[in-house]
């Protein structure tokens, strides 16, 4: 048995887990539309490389990786593509975003995808790329592209490979019928994982409440040839934290603005495991996932959807909504978000959709002042203290709420969870956090701004300079060629004076001899207007000359 | 007692010196006024202060001779971060200036005509282009001066507000919906 440590904080949300895990998980059936947004992982979202009407297919890269921190999007099924514009996506803000609508043709018919079953020999950098490029993210949840993650920094060593399968919110199942249906597969892929971080140690993290998934596991571990333990861990949310899990099966702490891998320990989930599984045994890149539909729907279960599936098609896959269904979650009940319009996709990172109904989920009690009684702080497993975070964000008193660490806030929730007041504890986090970034970018901004207006003025500068001395310069030549010429180029200026007097003179008699055109057989009228024009001419060309007198 | 003064005399005239070559020392370049000014400062460099850019606005506030109500892109909150760093009541901006949202401007390429006067108009060099040749705007250059409207002798370029997309948008401060209590 392994010595475990329990991380500090944590709650027992009901865990509504029975709902969704008795059924296998199911295959959907070909969609005529699906719509693959751009921007399914942390980092730069990815540039399209299709157009409307291009015939894609399944499999075909149709988004690339723009930057490093970024990954690829590809065809879910063959067909055209009928706009590549912002739509709906699963966001908490509900702002539609750029995403690839593609038109199934019914053929579903794949590009040749290549499979990566000679990695062991490949070059790391190489296989690393084509796992980019086959749109690797964690599927957990954050997304972040997988092949920075498989990229062991040449310093950093990383003896600690922790898998995921926690799985640690209510309702949610995926992982837990993924790992009792496909535990081989998991370990294939953990395989390569363990290959290219070269891992010492491999550890399954699983929640006691996974009895199954944790008996498929190992009878599998006991044949994939390299050393891994599956472990159970207490049900505790939130055991599937990054940080409380590594702390759970390790001891070591994730220092305050540190990722795992300071600590020699990368964590993987479950899903992303399997997809790159299917990336290396058949080359397919990221175009299904499992997801859970649950709460209030007539057949709640797992079923294995296309990226790009409508949300309100998945929904009808798992039976449809009950009648009083009041909402959709993306996500779990601790983590998750309100879907605000259903014509939004499953992307790389939705791992469950729950119906909401008034039951279930009634609606928060309106929220009381905060009486300070620090259940908040005894719940939080970052070992914050919320309620002097809420104190200050409400406040909209940053710099302080930094300084209360609140980057080391998860947005797990378990603070919201426990308040006796009923606060909203996280929304105002988030608010805090998403407030400091937003400044941050500003500031950005305005140094930038700065600078460049700075390197304006002093470029302004050295043109007035520039010039000054160029005139100058010419100035002195100038200067220099009077004090020279009388001396050596006199009979040279008098021809070129003579010259120019007899060009002058020659254009003068030139003038003189210019005679009016089309004034013969002109009718009355016309000779009328010219002789009044001439005379007016003759008039101010007396005043001109009376005028140069005057001066004169 | 004479020893008694003495040590004292001497312990007091040791840790002086002591002090002394310590502040010189460790003498810390503390940062000027104008420098923590121009900090606040959104650095549009739009001039709508009444000075040519941000730096003279500092400086013109650092020696007293501007107020600090007068930096209508800072907004109220950048009035409200001078006040504190100078000490004195925050107030509501200046009269005739008001906060617009940020904004970037944006050159219709059907009409430019090539003149360059843009270019020269513009206080953060963003604006590429030649004589002749149509210019455009870098945008995430552009600070939103509208400086570079007035010259514009064809009135090519507008103004346009940053619409805010996923990677800008923000989580909104949490507002608690109020039931109508029903009256008995």
């Amino acid at each position: 048995m392994r010595k475990l440590y329990p991380f500090p904080g944590g709650v027992h949300p009901p865990e509504h887990k029975s709902e969704s895990n008795g059924r296998p998980i199911a295959q959907a059936p070909l969609l005529p539309r699906y719509v693959v947004p751009l921007r399914q992982h942390i980092g730069n979202p990815a540039k399209p490389v299709v157009k409307v009407g291009d015939r894609v297919l399944k499999g075909q890269m149709i988004g690339q990786p723009d930057g490093y921190v970024s990954t690829a999007v590809h065809a879910p099924t063959s067909g055209r593509v009928v706009a590549v514009a912002p739509q709906p996506v699963p966001h908490p803000s509900g702002i539609a975003d750029l995403a690839i609508a593609i038109e199934a043709d019914g053929e579903d018919r794949a590009i040749e995808y290549q499979p990566l079953l000679d990695w062991r020999s490949m070059d790391p950098s190489t296989l690393r790329n084509r796992i980019r490029d086959l749109g690797l993210a964690g599927l957990g949840g954050a997304v972040f592209p997988s092949y920075i993650k498989l990229n062991p920094k040449a310093a950093a060593r990383i003896p600690t490979l922790i898998l995921n399968g926690a799985e640690c919110e209510p309702w949610i199942t995926c992982d837990d019928r993924l790992m009792r249906e496909r535990p081989h597969d998991i370990l294939r892929g953990i395989a390569v994982m363990q290959a290219l971080l070269h891992a010492e140690e491999v550890l399954v993290g699983i929640e006691d409440n996974k009895p199954e998934a944790m008996a498929a596991m190992q009878a599998a571990a006991e044949h994939c040839g390299f050393p891994l333990e599956v472990v159970a861990v207490p049900t505790q949310y939130p055991a599937g934290g990054g940080k409380q899990l590594t702390y759970l099966l390790t001891g070591k702490e994730t220092p305050s603005g540190a990722l795992s891998t300071d600590i020699g320990v990368q964590v993987f989930n479950i899903g992303t495991a399997y997809s790159l599984y299917r990336a290396i045994e058949f080359g397919e890149p990221v175009i299904s996932r499992v997801v859970t539909v649950t709460g209030h729907v007539a057949e709640p279960q797992n079923i294995e959807v296309r990226i790009g599936t409508p949300i309100a098609d998945l929904i009808r896959l798992a039976g449809g909504e009950l009648a009083g269904a009041s909402g959709r979650l993306i996500g779990g009940p601790m983590m998750g978000f309100d879907l605000r319009d259903d014509a939004a996709p499953v992307t790389k990172s939705v791992n469950c959709v729950i119906v909401k109904n008034p039951i279930l989920f009634p609606p928060p009690p309106p929220p009381m002042p905060c009486i300070r009684c620090g259940e908040c702080a005894r719940a939080c497993p970052a070992l914050l203290q919320p309620f002097e975070l809420y104190w200050y964000a409400k406040a909209r008193d940053f710099g302080k709420a930094q300084g209360y660490q609140l980057f080391d806030c998860i947005e797990c929730g378990c603070c919201s969870y426990v308040c006796p007041s009923h606060i909203p504890l996280v929304d105002y986090f988030r608010y805090g956090k998403s407030e400091i970034w937003a400044r941050e970018r500003e500031m950005q901004a305005a140094e930038q701004a700065r600078k460049r207006h700075e390197f304006h003025l002093f470029r302004e500068e050295r043109e007035k300079q520039e010039k000054a001395d160029k005139l100058a310069a010419k100035a002195a030549e100038r200067l220099k060629q009077g004090a020279a010429a009388p001396a050596t180029a006199d009979p040279e200026a008098e021809r070129k004076k003579a010259i120019l007097q007899a060009a002058i003179e020659r254009a003068q008699k030139a003038k003189a001899n210019i005679q009016p055109r089309n004034v013969d057989n002109v009718p009355p009228d016309v000779q009328h207007e010219i002789a009044e024009i001439e005379a007016r001419r003759a008039r101010l060309r007396e005043a001109a000359h009376a005028q140069d007198e005057d001066k004169a | 007692m004479i020893t008694a003064i003495l040590i004292m005399a001497g312990g007091g005239l040791l840790l002086g010196a002591v002090l002394g070559w310590a502040s010189v020392r460790y003498r810390v370049q503390e940062d000027p006024l104008v420098e923590k000014i121009d900090a606040i400062l959104p650095q549009t460099q739009c001039g709508q202060c009444g000075f040519p850019g941000c730096k003279p606005y500092a400086e013109a506030i650092a020696k007293g001779e501007a107020d600090i109500n007068r930096c209508p892109p800072g907004g109220e909150d950048g009035v409200k971060r001078l006040a504190e760093l100078l000490g004195v009541d925050p107030k509501p901006l200046d009269e005739g200036l008001e906060h617009k949202p940020k904004a970037v401007a944006v050159i219709d390429e059907n009409l430019c005509i090539g003149c360059t006067l843009c270019i020269q108009a513009c206080p953060v060099d963003a604006i590429v282009g030649a004589a002749k040749q149509m210019h455009v705007i870098i945008a995430d250059q552009c600070t939103g001066c509208e400086l570079c409207l007035p010259p514009c002798p064809v009135e090519c370029i507008h103004m346009e507000v940053i619409r805010e997309d996923i990677s800008r948008w923000k989580w909104r401060y949490p507002v608690i919906p109020l039931h109508p209590v029903r009256q008995a």
